[in-house]
């Protein structure tokens, strides 16, 4: 049988109204987006625009307080489990547990997003990401950019059709952050998935997503493609224009697309 | 463009409401973290043992002098022990717990199709092992220290241990419950709260030594049925099934009570945006 076509199938994630307030604060405010299957979006803001609070939501973690997101048509704070198994996600405010090894962290959650051929799923990652040489070594014991390819090895053990991922390539050297990013290329090419990425790296971006979108102090200030947008703004890369826009030098209103 | 398949591919369990494959990963998971680790172990056995001895030897002393304990030289030691039974079995929940926050794992774990009802299960199943390694070692040494062999007591002992097991899970989702709410500031309860119940519990003494009033409170406790009926069998060697059936009716009640206050705990972590937080 075959598969639907992307656009036959509901969005990956949909965002609607948004809005998540810890008391007086306001740290989502009005969230309206969509990720279509396929898609790889970027998620930008300075510290504190609110999007980790965001990918939280869309993780279930948190709930909204008004507005609802859903994905792959779930109500992510009511019907999450229907989804998780396809959904994985990789952010810089988790870890895996330190003392297991690297092949013990990865077998427990296979079995967790119940994986039937564990060893083999665990031997076709160790093989893609090259894991051979440090797979039974202590996690706490590995390097960053071993690290990495391990948390990558988890967020992909269960095939996810949505891909969230906060700061993937944070602290890696260049080397290692360019294999990182072709690795996700070629995932989400192979498979179809969505991915929204958070990233405070430009080029990454860049390269990865093809739209982005602004946020500042918990609301979308802009939307559009990254080379889109670098027209609007009138700048020579996103950097400048994410600079523009967490610096409050906005386009008039009627040249922003949020 | 590839389109991603939303059904669960051929290497996937189809998700169910509980899973004994996600609750023997999360036991396998703590198990790891035993196995990598003999000072755990040995630190799982190492209080209740000197507990034993430390009372074993004032029994020796008292038995020169009382005539209670002279009827019955192992009920303090048996009490020791079945206490130790009720603190391990409320810390096995508690700690494997406090090691995912420890580990900054909890966030993972819940974005798994792992519901909050099977980790619940996961966490009381490590607590009946660790609470086995923990008191096993201590009851075989009360042999040859004081010739004292607890598993004479046979099936009863066995229904006590299995009392004050499910008394400590009960307690343990309690806990687990105030650490997702109030993160490790909450961690001196997985410590310290059982003792709150030590002076009611009627372990070392029969019930009708507590003044009225506080006998009533102590009534509503699964484990004062368990030391009284451990007294029971001890003094009088008769088993008192009504107060096995008191134990275990309100054991399942507070078990029940327990999840349903870290289920609403969890609701509120949700809310609140705790779960990616919580850590040292």
């Amino acid at each position: 049988m075959n598969n639907p076509t992307p656009v036959d199938l509901p969005a990956a994630i949909d965002a609607r109204g948004l809005r998540k307030q810890f008391g007086d604060e306001i740290a989502v405010d009005g969230l309206n987006f969509q990720v279509r299957p396929g898609e790889t979006v970027g998620l930008l803001g300075g510290n504190g625009a609110g999007k980790t609070t965001t990918i939280s939501m869309i993780l279930g973690l948190l709930l909204p307080t008004t507005g609802s997101v859903s994905v792959f048509g779930a109500d992510m704070a009511t019907q999450r489990y229907q989804v998780l198994p396809r959904i994985n996600f990789s952010s810089p405010y988790v870890d895996l547990p330190k003392r297991l090894t690297v092949r013990q962290n990865l077998t427990v959650y296979a079995r967790l997003y119940g994986l039937v051929d564990v060893k083999d799923r665990i031997a076709a990652l160790t093989d893609d990401l090259d894991m051979g040489p440090f797979i039974d070594r202590k996690t706490g014991t590995l390097s960053s950019g071993q690290y990495t390819r391990v948390m990558l090895a988890k967020s992909l053990l269960n095939d996810p059709a949505l891909l969230l991922l906060d700061e993937p390539t944070a602290s890696l050297d260049p080397d290692t952050a360019d294999w990182v990013r072709g690795y996700l290329e070629a995932y989400r090419d192979r498979t179809g998935a969505a991915i929204l990425l958070a990233s405070h790296n430009m080029v990454e971006v860049e390269r990865l997503c093809s739209s982005v979108l602004m946020m500042r102090s918990g609301t979308i200030q802009d939307r559009g493609k990254p080379q889109d947008l670098v027209s609007r703004y009138g700048r020579q890369n996103l950097e400048e224009v994410f600079l523009d826009i967490a610096r409050h030098k906005d386009l008039p209103e009627g040249d922003r697309t949020s | 463009m590839t389109s991603p398949d939303l059904n669960l591919p051929p290497h996937h369990r189809p998700a169910s409401l509980l899973s004994s494959r996600r609750i023997g990963a999360m036991i396998l998971r703590y198990s790891y973290v035993l196995r990598s680790s003999w000072p755990r172990i040995l630190e799982l056995a190492y209080w209740p043992t000197i507990q034993m001895v430390l009372w074993g030897f004032m029994t020796l002393y008292l038995l020169q002098n009382s005539s209670i304990l002279a009827q019955a030289t192992g009920v303090l030691i048996t009490g020791v022990l079945l206490w130790d039974v009720l603190f391990r079995s409320n810390l096995g929940v508690a700690i494997p717990y406090m090691e995912e926050m420890y580990s900054r794992n909890l966030g993972q774990l819940f974005v798994t199709p792992m519901r909050p009802f099977e980790f619940c299960v996961s966490l009381m199943a490590i607590s009946g092992i660790r609470t086995i390694l923990a008191v096993l070692p201590a009851s075989l040494l009360a042999l040859p220290f004081f010739d004292v062999w607890v598993f004479e007591t046979g099936l009863p002992l066995m229904a006590f241990f299995i009392n004050l097991l499910m008394s400590g899970w009960a307690l343990g989702l309690v806990i687990v419950g105030l650490l997702l709410r109030y993160g490790l500031g909450a961690e001196s309860f997985a410590w310290l709260g059982v003792f709150l119940l030590a002076p009611i519990s009627c372990v070392w003494f029969p019930l009708d030594i507590l003044p009225g009033w506080l006998q009533i409170v102590a009534l509503s406790l699964p484990m004062v049925y368990v030391f009284e009926g451990m007294r029971g069998v001890l003094f009088d060697g008769i088993f008192h099934w009504d107060l096995l059936f008191w134990a275990v009716g309100l054991n399942i009640f507070y078990i029940g009570l327990g999840a349903l206050y870290l289920m609403a705990m969890f609701h509120k972590a949700r809310e609140m945006g705790l779960l990616l937080q919580q850590g040292e």
